[in-house]
């Protein structure tokens, strides 16, 4: 478990002994000989944990969702005013086991959500499955382009804000505040207006094209960036006074090889942190943007689903946004290691 | 400086919903179709919109609901995650596992997803969303307050307290609660902020309170139509929303300085 990670070696160095020891002791020899087992150990602890969350959430939102006043089977056929006959309604219930006590319908739920069954939309009258797998691409696309371009921006802002004296940090901490305080509708309707009502730059409708996804983009990413860069900025001035900077630039290093180095790297730890957080709060963020673009996607399905109360469907993307999250935890958690070098020492820790 | 121009929005904003008439003394709902989609101009300084409502009595009017809204819905999360969090803090082992594994459920579904999940059980309206927002709010609460009471109950006053022989309840309830609750007030100027905005964009969605109303949502929802032709119907609205949602930030953030921790 050695580091030979060029510059990084000062770095860790202060942060936790060599283990270059000459006669390792006892619990030294112990501790590396079981190291890949807390390592496994740690893996099967998080995806133990990633199936409770799931589980935990398809049993929720089934019991929740028995909350709906009315019955299923009337839903299913077009809502209170649809005039169902009675033989309609109990073909309904048996070709959707609502006559089955619920215990066994639950039993038969999770089975099918196992198989990656989500059922069948009231409203589209096609599989769960098929509407999601068809819109979740525009989504993805979309939140991830917004999550770089977040990036790029908090980090650029931390690093010049805690450079640039007083009147930079004054400016970047405002900039941050407004941006993280200002609502993703509003931030689109002022996009709109300016690029696309004034200057004519890009399309107030989203198109296919490129072109079509710039204010979509900027319009999720700028509030995540006010966010982020908040956290950053603190962990960056944590970072400028921590004893490896020092010894950075003790060794001689130039001003931009530490903050580019070991700043940055130090600085973007809670940032990646928050990424599970972030994750969620892009979702929540595309149903918004979505909508206001006019552009297909995940939100936008959901939020049609809410406003017809298309049960299915909307279960649906919550569990697959659920799957996302701790998709997202797990990686979050690799990403961490990554770019901490005590965390790796550790084996995994939880 | 910053906490002065906060404060001063703030009251502002207690102004207007408290004596809407003071600052804006016309009917919010009062339609004259002969003055639709004027834009903003002497008399009608934020324009008005495709009746000929006055953008600006709407917005001064508007006030209060979204005012009242936020305060409820946070109130709700507040005091869900106060029986969350302290339950887990103070309830022992098997409690604190089971409110922490609910909690670290509910964090797998994003706030708005919480909120829209409660909306499709009870249907749209202004107190669904109310509650909604509350309930998507309550899970960030808890662990905030989880904590907080953790790290007070084992504090060395406490034990000073226990060695003295206090009994439970008088510990809990003069030494733990007081210390424990406090810093709730910094988050509930925090949240009362988020809590509009979110409220906002549910009925910007058109979940939430329906468009004739004066309420800035609302206002938004009936505005997005037209946002080629008149830009001062959502404009000023969101404008009100994102003072208020900065000028409670900012404030909550002077006073998280000043407090202990």
């Amino acid at each position: 478990m050695t580091h030979t990670v060029g510059n990084d070696g000062a770095e860790a160095a202060v942060r936790a002994p060599t283990p270059s020891l000459p006669t390792p002791t006892p619990e030294l020899r112990r501790s590396s000989r079981s190291r890949g087992w807390v390592i496994v150990r740690g893996v099967l602890l998080r995806i133990g944990g990633g199936l409770f969350v799931l589980w935990a959430a398809a049993t929720l939102t089934f019991f929740g969702l028995r909350l709906i006043p009315g019955d299923p089977a009337q839903a299913i056929l077009g809502g209170p005013g649809s005039q169902a006959s009675a033989e309609a309604l109990a073909q309904v219930r048996a070709d959707y086991g609502l006559d089955q006590p619920i215990w066994v319908q639950y039993i038969a739920q999770l089975g099918r959500l196992a198989t990656g069954d989500l059922g069948t939309s009231y409203s589209l009258r096609s599989p769960v499955a098929e509407v999601i797998g068809a819109q979740i691409g525009g989504t993805l696309l979309l939140a991830a382009l917004a999550l770089i371009v977040a990036w790029a921006i908090a980090l650029g802002l931390a690093v010049w804000s805690t450079r640039g004296g007083r009147i930079a940090a004054a400016v970047g901490s405002t900039l941050e505040i407004v941006a993280a305080a200002v609502p993703h509708f509003w931030l689109a309707t002022v996009l709109v207006l300016v690029f696309s009502t004034a200057l004519r730059w890009f399309p107030a409708v989203s198109t296919a094209g490129p072109e079509g996804l710039v204010l979509p983009v900027l319009t999720l990413a700028l509030p995540l960036a006010g966010f982020l860069g908040q956290v950053m900025r603190e962990s960056v001035l944590d970072a400028l006074s921590a004893p490896f900077v020092l010894s950075a630039r003790a060794r001689g290093e130039s001003e931009n090889g530490v903050r580019w180095r070991h700043v940055l790297r130090h600085g973007s730890l809670p940032g990646i942190a928050l990424s599970g957080w972030a994750f969620g709060f892009l979702v929540s963020g595309a149903v918004v943007v979505e909508t206001i673009f006019a552009r297909p996607g995940l939100g936008r399905t959901l939020l049609n689903a809410v406003q017809l109360r298309d049960v299915p469907l909307v279960v649906g993307v919550v569990l697959v946004v659920a799957l996302g999250y701790v998709i997202m935890t797990v990686a979050t958690d690799a990403a961490s290691r990554l770019a901490d070098p005590r965390l790796r020492r550790q084996g995994v820790a939880l | 400086m910053a906490q002065w121009v906060a404060i001063g929005v703030l009251a502002l904003l207690l102004l207007a919903a408290v004596l809407p008439g003071v600052l804006a003394p016309g009917d919010p709902l009062a339609i004259d179709p002969a003055q639709a989609f004027l834009s903003p101009r002497w008399g009608h300084p934020f324009g008005t919109d495709e009746s000929g409502r006055d953008i600006y009595t709407r917005v001064v009017h508007g006030a209060a609901p979204s005012l009242v809204i936020g305060v409820a819905a946070t109130a709700i999360g507040i005091l869900l995650a106060l029986v969350l969090g302290l339950a887990a803090a103070l309830g022992g082992r098997v409690v604190d596992f089971g409110v922490s594994r609910l909690l670290e459920v509910l964090f797998a579904f994003p706030g708005l997803l919480l909120a829209l999940l409660v909306i499709t059980v009870y249907g749209p309206g202004i107190v669904t969303s109310t509650i909604a927002v509350g309930l998507a709010t309550a899970p960030g609460y808890a662990r905030i307050i989880r904590s907080q009471t953790r790290s007070v109950a084992s504090a060395p006053y406490i034990e000073a307290a226990v060695v003295l022989g206090r009994s439970r309840g008088r510990i809990l309830v003069q030494h733990i609660l007081p210390n424990a609750v406090v810093p709730v007030f910094v988050l509930v100027t925090l949240g009362v902020g988020q809590a509009i905005v979110w409220a906002a964009a549910l009925s910007y969605l058109g979940l939430g309170a329906e468009p004739p109303a004066a309420e800035w949502g609302a206002m938004l929802f009936a505005g997005k139509n037209y946002l080629a032709t008149a830009w001062w119907m959502t404009f000023f609205p969101g404008l009100a929303i994102v003072l208020s949602a900065v000028a409670a930030t900012v404030l909550g953030r002077a006073l998280q300085r000043r407090g202990p921790r």
